[in-house]
């Protein structure tokens, strides 16, 4: 019963999956596929704050710490960026971005 | 069983469990105002798991800055935009088969990776800011964060300030043809440009 670290790497490995599972799964939803990122991120926080406790060393939090600047930033402008294209082409359907004809 | 053994690792299942099911839910809900409902119920169970890792900062910031401010941001976005959610789950079962073998995959090798790692001997050795045990987690943390991690910090300052000014010049958008109020305009007006005075001679008219 003695909870460790190979657990909470457990944890994070099975949330990474749903995330990447998440984006897979939901082609067309922009949002969506956003918040699978933001569960991958998290995950990534989870493994993080695991090692810095099991190695005993505070700069892996101090990391999930940046980590999850990132991501609030990395929503923000996501986020803003989805408004946008609603307001210009009324869908945020991932197979009609196609104004840049990549 | 020892009651203050068994504590810790029922917590932890709780937690682990919630954090699994819900994420599920994020991916899985037809709804995606669901779908936000479920990613704030994640970050919390995922909050537990920080405090009881030691982590109690991380934890509350987690609560802050995701359930404050992310969260309920898509959740303003979601309500905000007019999108027909039954067309966009179209293709999901499709994906299905092949988006479940490749998590299952990754899923393993990620276990299978986790298992068979093991710390090295040097890694005692190589610790960036190691913890005391006198300290508590606050403590700690700040006096890292604020001495060997300041650059650090304040470059995650700026992260945040470019997002939110690229936030802003993204979404700001002026309509034409609407009445605005020009404030430079107004105080730059002189009383000669608004005032006219006409001598009208008698009998004349305007």
């Amino acid at each position: 019963m003695d909870i460790g670290l190979g657990h909470y790497l457990a944890v994070a490995a099975i949330m990474f999956s749903i995330g990447v599972f998440g984006i897979f799964v939901n082609r067309k939803n922009v949002i969506i596929i956003l918040m699978s990122i933001e569960l991958i991120l998290l995950s990534v926080n989870i493994n993080f704050v695991a090692f810095s406790v099991a190695l005993h060393d505070l700069g892996g939090q101090v990391f999930a710490l940046f980590v999850l600047t990132v991501a609030a930033a990395e929503a923000a402008v996501g986020l803003a960026i989805l408004v946008v294209y609603f307001r210009n082409r009324g869908t945020i359907a991932v197979e009609d971005i196609n104004l840049m004809k990549g | 069983m020892e009651l203050s053994v068994l504590l810790p690792a029922m917590a932890f299942y709780v937690f682990a469990g919630a954090a699994i099911a819900f994420a599920f839910g994020v991916v899985a809900a037809r709804n995606p105002v669901r779908s936000v409902l479920f990613l704030i119920m994640t970050f919390f169970s995922a909050a537990g798991l920080f405090v009881l890792l030691g982590a109690e900062f991380l934890a509350m910031i987690l609560v802050m800055v995701y359930v404050g401010a992310v969260a309920v941001l898509f959740l303003f976005v979601v309500m905000m935009l007019d999108i027909d959610f039954v067309e966009m789950r179209q293709g999901f079962a499709d994906y299905l088969p092949l988006g479940g073998l490749l998590a299952f995959i990754l899923t393993v090798e990620l276990i299978v990776l986790g298992a068979s790692w093991s710390v090295s001997s040097k890694a005692e050795g190589l610790r960036q800011a190691p913890i005391s045990g006198d300290q508590d987690n606050l403590s700690a943390f700040a006096q890292v964060l604020y001495t060997d991690y300041a650059f650090f910090l304040e470059a995650a300052g700026l992260v945040l300030l470019v997002a939110m000014i690229g936030a802003i010049v993204l979404t700001n958008f002026h309509k034409k043809g609407i009445k605005r109020q020009n404030i430079p305009a107004q105080i730059a007006r002189k009383a000669e440009d608004g005032v006219e005075l006409v001598d009208i001679k008698p009998g004349q008219g305007l």
